[in-house]
């Protein structure tokens, strides 16, 4: 048993051996506390025993699961590399290079699966995702951050407490309907108000993402800032900081590793989302990363648009699950390196 | 060439719907067992096999539901693949019809001699349009195909150009897993790509919806969805302009407009006479304006006479 793993929205924990030891003994049963310590008592009863096992073999299957979902992935893409049937229809180059096509006069990067010849070039998908996902991020990590700031340090007990189940809620609403607010009505908005010549575009799905992602970054922030010792907070107020100095030199930085894991989150939320881009973006696949008013079409809304009729062992179908491997292996990478990335900074604020 | 019109949820309800017709079959063919094995064709049997065009896989769910609950104990069995598979299942006997967006080729007509000792026996079942959307506002009179073509290429981005308003044109298309967009593709773009920026929606509800939002919108589609928007004539190498109606499509004026086909290897018997004649009538055409189609008009409904050895019957251009 195992008490140092402390969740990563409280820091503090982490901060001094003192906290830890008074972690430590808040954890253990206060039956144990109690008892005098003969030797049977220190003997797990076998049904703990048991329970920790089945945990075990739980936190296994997740693992497994996840394992064993991206084998059958790449099973499904991989044969691309050697099947002949594949090769005689699609060069793996034309994948990632764009290429001049007969009727074209310049190489281009084009997306166009169904057709006499299939041109698969997935590289305006990647940049459909990521531009879509980096709009997103631009509107919805001030608007969460700052949300969480003013309602953990401004806002009084009573209307914190209704605020924020009233955010966490919005976590709640179906994609779906998200997609169709988007397409409906913030596209038709977001059209009279700035003139985008395509009412259905980068911006307009990353505002509907937006109003997916902001709770997940608001709610752990939140958690993260209100986790922040009050010990720290009088400390500064006693040295006569002003309430905007503790917010942002005191409570933020200390919660900072919490902070990260929500935007983080919250990236990964966006990227692997797909009913809201598929019903707002427009969906096409064009070339023009750092145009936000045109259409897009990204990963996760190919896959799901296409997938369903595709025939099996197909050119497109191999494609599609690249699709997927390379989704899945972005999304572990990213994650991985923003694990990373939150461990520095707790360690370096725990030194201080 | 598969025609693909369905998307992912669409085939989810219809594979709920396919499983659930099938559990329903077995109910009902215990008393008479082994039936369902051997070709459905033969005359008693309960049960038959359709397959073929994605295109059409949903009209003919719609049929079939009908039919069965109009005939107790009788199945049919519908299933996609595309238009080629359809008839290539009818040569080798897997199923007793095939539904077809395009008409029999010669060779296939050739091959089911060879391996049948039957002709293909053809139906037409309801007529497929396919029109040009613009918006309400917008004052373009017509557009040629070639002009049609030029716009979807990404050529022409002004409405100015082909002598409309000068508004930048918006493109509007279908998913690439539509069979509305491989028509379009093949009958309207001589098979080159759609242009990188036409934008692709679920369905012609949807591209309808855009349009009539939109001032500098194109799209295309099924008439029978045509509300809020304006269905442009098309205007011919002669000059002259044909609107897509239900008289130009039927004879063949209207350009980008097509038959749908069923197939059966030989005279039809038992079921599957049946379950065409429920096809032909009135219920049956009833069932196909909710789908999108054009019920077939009176004359058309004549079917082909048996042994027609004339492939220009298809009547598409």
């Amino acid at each position: 048993m195992t008490t140092a793993g402390a969740t990563p929205t409280s820091p503090v924990d982490d901060v001094a051996p003192l906290g830890r030891a008074a972690s430590a003994s808040f954890a253990t049963p206060p039956s144990a506390a109690t008892r005098p310590p003969l030797g049977q008592s220190f003997k797990t009863p076998l049904s703990h025993r048991i329970a920790e096992r089945v945990i075990q073999g739980l936190a296994f299957t997740a693992i497994a699961a996840i394992v064993l979902i991206f084998v059958f992935i790449a099973r499904e893409a991989l044969p691309m590399f050697w099947e002949h049937g594949f090769a005689e229809e699609v060069r793996l180059a034309d994948l990632f290079a764009p290429r001049a096509w007969r009727g074209y006069d310049v190489p281009v990067y084009m997306w166009q699966p169904v057709g006499g010849v299939p041109k698969f070039n997935i590289v305006p998908l990647f940049i459909g995702s990521l531009k879509v996902t980096g709009l997103a991020m631009l509107f919805s990590v001030p608007i969460g951050i700052g949300c969480a700031i003013f309602v953990a340090l401004y806002l009084p007990e009573r209307a914190r407490e209704f605020v924020k189940p009233v955010v966490e809620l919005l976590a709640g609403v179906p994609s779906v309907v998200l997609g169709f607010f988007a397409l409906m009505v913030l596209a038709t908005w977001a059209q009279d108000a700035f003139g985008f010549q395509f009412r259905l575009n980068a911006v307009v799905a990353a505002l509907g993402l937006t109003l997916a992602i902001v709770p997940i970054i608001f709610t752990i922030s939140e958690d993260a800032l209100q986790a922040v010792p009050k010990s720290l907070h009088d400390a500064a107020l006693a040295l006569g900081a002003r309430k905007y100095q503790i917010a942002l030199r005191v409570v933020v930085p200390a919660a900072l590793p919490g902070i990260a894991a929500g935007v983080i989150l919250g990236f990964g939320r966006a990227i692997g989302e797909t009913m809201i881009v598929l019903m707002a973006s427009g969906n096409a696949a064009v070339m023009e990363p750092f145009n936000p008013t045109s259409s897009v079409r990204t990963v996760t809304a190919t896959i799901a648009a296409e997938l369903g009729e595709v025939a099996n062992g197909d050119p497109h179908w191999r494609v599609l699950f690249l699709l997927g491997v390379l989704l899945f292996t972005v999304t572990f990478f990213l994650n991985l390196a923003s694990a990373i990335v939150v461990r520095r900074l707790q360690r370096k604020l725990s030194a201080t | 060439m598969l025609h693909r019109r369905s998307n992912p949820l669409l085939v989810l309800s219809l594979a709920a719907a396919m499983i659930a017709a099938c559990s329903g079959r077995h109910d009902r063919e215990r008393p008479g067992a082994g039936a369902a094995g051997s070709s459905a064709a033969a005359a008693g049997s309960r049960s038959v096999t359709v397959k073929g065009s994605d295109t059409m896989v949903i009209l003919a769910q719609k049929w079939a539901e009908r039919f069965m609950q109009e005939n107790e104990g009788q199945t049919v069995q519908v299933s996609g693949g595309g238009s080629g598979t359809g008839i290539a299942a009818l040569l080798n006997g897997t199923a007793d019809l095939a539904n077809s967006s395009r008409p029999i080729k010669d060779r296939e007509r050739a091959d089911l001699q060879a391996q049948r000792h039957t002709d293909a026996r053809e139906f037409r079942v309801a007529l497929d349009a396919l029109a040009i959307y613009v918006n309400s506002a917008n004052t373009i009179p017509a557009l040629t195909l070639a002009q049609i073509k030029s716009i979807y290429r990404g050529q022409v981005a002004n409405w100015r150009e082909v002598g409309g308003p000068d508004a930048p044109i918006v493109l509007y298309s279908r998913e690439n897993n539509s069979g509305t967009y491989a028509y379009f593709k093949e009958h309207v773009l001589d098979d080159e790509d759609f242009a990188a920026t036409a934008q692709t929606l679920q369905g012609t509800a949807a591209v309808i919806n855009s349009v009539a939002r939109d001032v500098g919108g194109i799209g295309y589609g099924g008439i029978a969805y045509a509300q809020g928007v304006r269905a442009i004539p098309i205007k011919l190498e002669s000059g002259e302009l044909v609107a897509p109606t239900m008289a130009n499509a039927v004879s063949g004026h209207y350009p980008i407009s097509r038959f749908l086909y069923i197939y059966s290897a030989g005279e039809p018997s038992g079921v599957a006479r049946a379950y065409i004649d429920f096809v032909l009538s009135a219920a049956g055409q009833g069932l196909v304006e909710g789908v999108g189609f054009y019920p077939l008009p009176r004359e058309a409904a004549v079917p082909t006479p048996a042994p027609a050895p004339t492939p220009a019957a298809a009547g598409t251009p």
